[in-house]
């Protein structure tokens, strides 16, 4: 086999239209100076002979082959694509979280990390959301626009957020009464510095809009004669 | 009770149905029993069912079928805009537009507004209720 390039060469024949080139077989021969090559080789058009593979260890039989043939599963080479982030969620945009322990919670999304998910803040101060992970899919996103831009949100990726794995303590008997009164589990100290960095400069451009902390504050729900499919966000 | 506003070329129309609804547009020639040639400024001449138009108060004076620059100078010297926008029908349909365009935001804003309002009003209330008690 000839050495692959590493860029393709475009094709030195443009298409007149398709299957019809601009130039006949002689021309395109003279083209690509296959005759340059040829007088460099002496007349002859170069070939190269297989090299010599050192010969393969025979293969002993298996010890074990099942009875039928068993198939073999086609290759899945599909590789899955970031979420798209919807066009009305900018960072700085005012979130309504639509499930969990905060439904109703209007939140300050911060940026999409790797996985997808969102990244978002209550502020913790405000409304008692910390820096958290939601899903696109379980939020709405208001056409209220905080400014987000003395926020340093370079640290916060997905293993940030990973659950902390617990040594797996053996179980006696007598141990069994004792394990029900693990202590709770605390926040540890430099997360609560995160969320007071990222919350200080947030507080700040949020006080400066009259109102809405109290509306970041309250939580959203839905009242009589309200229609979700006319309301504007 | 007779009628009061008539099908007439210059009369002013609020289409109710359709792709131009909410629009104002000037009758400008009737076609039979049913339809009518309506024009509007920002819009090609064409016709409509009556059954689609709302009459209004308001009428110009213009020749039948008059060029898009006539019917436009009509409008201007009888000063459609600001008639129907003065109106208490203009009016009604503005504030409507306005509370179907507002934000969550908004609408919050507006809340604290009228807890606001309904608190003063009750102070006075109150103060009047004391005076005359007294």
């Amino acid at each position: 086999m000839a050495a692959k390039r590493k860029t393709p060469v475009k094709t030195r024949n443009p298409d007149l239209i398709r299957g019809v080139g601009k130039y006949s077989r002689s021309k395109m021969y003279h083209k690509r100076g296959l005759w340059a090559i040829k007088a460099k080789n002496g007349g002859v058009f170069p070939r190269h002979d297989p090299k010599s593979k050192a010969p393969a260890a025979a293969e002993k039989a298996p010890k074990f082959y099942p009875a039928d043939d068993v198939k073999k599963p086609l290759p899945n080479k599909r590789k899955p694509k970031p979420t798209k982030l919807r066009a009305s969620i900018t960072p700085g945009t005012v979130l309504i979280l639509l499930a969990g322990r905060f439904m109703g919670k209007r939140v300050v999304f911060l940026k999409q990390l790797t996985s997808g998910l969102l990244l978002v803040t209550g502020p913790f101060k405000i409304n008692g959301v910390p820096l958290r992970r939601v899903n696109q899919s379980y939020v709405i996103a208001t056409s209220t626009k905080v400014d987000i831009s003395g926020v340093n949100v370079e640290k916060f990726v997905d293993k940030y957020f990973a659950k902390e794995v617990q040594k797996k303590k053996k179980k006696g008997e007598g141990e069994f009464f004792e394990a029900e009164k693990e202590d709770k589990k605390k926040l540890p100290e430099d997360k609560k510095e995160d969320q007071k960095a990222v919350d200080g400069s947030l507080i700040k451009s949020i006080e400066g809009v009259p109102d809405l902390k109290a509306y970041l504050a309250a939580r959203f729900s839905l009242k009589s004669g309200m229609k979700p499919h006319e309301l504007v966000f | 009770m007779p009628f009061k506003r008539y099908v007439e070329i210059g009369r002013v129309a609020l289409v109710n149905y359709g792709k131009d609804y909410g629009k104002l547009v000037v009758i400008v020639d009737v076609i039979d029993q049913n339809r009518a040639l309506v024009d509007a400024p920002d819009m090609v001449r064409g016709q409509m069912n009556f059954k689609r138009l709302t009459l209004t108060d308001i009428k110009i004076d213009i020749p039948r079928v008059p060029k898009k620059k006539t019917l436009i100078e009509a409008m201007d010297k009888a000063d459609v805009k600001n008639k129907w926008e003065n109106s208490s029908w203009g009016k009604k349909l503005i504030v409507q537009k306005r509370r179907a365009s507002l934000n969550d935001f908004d609408r919050f804003k507006i809340m604290l507004a009228k807890i606001k309002r309904a608190g003063v009003v009750r102070q006075e209330l109150a103060k009047l209720k004391k005076e005359n008690a007294s």
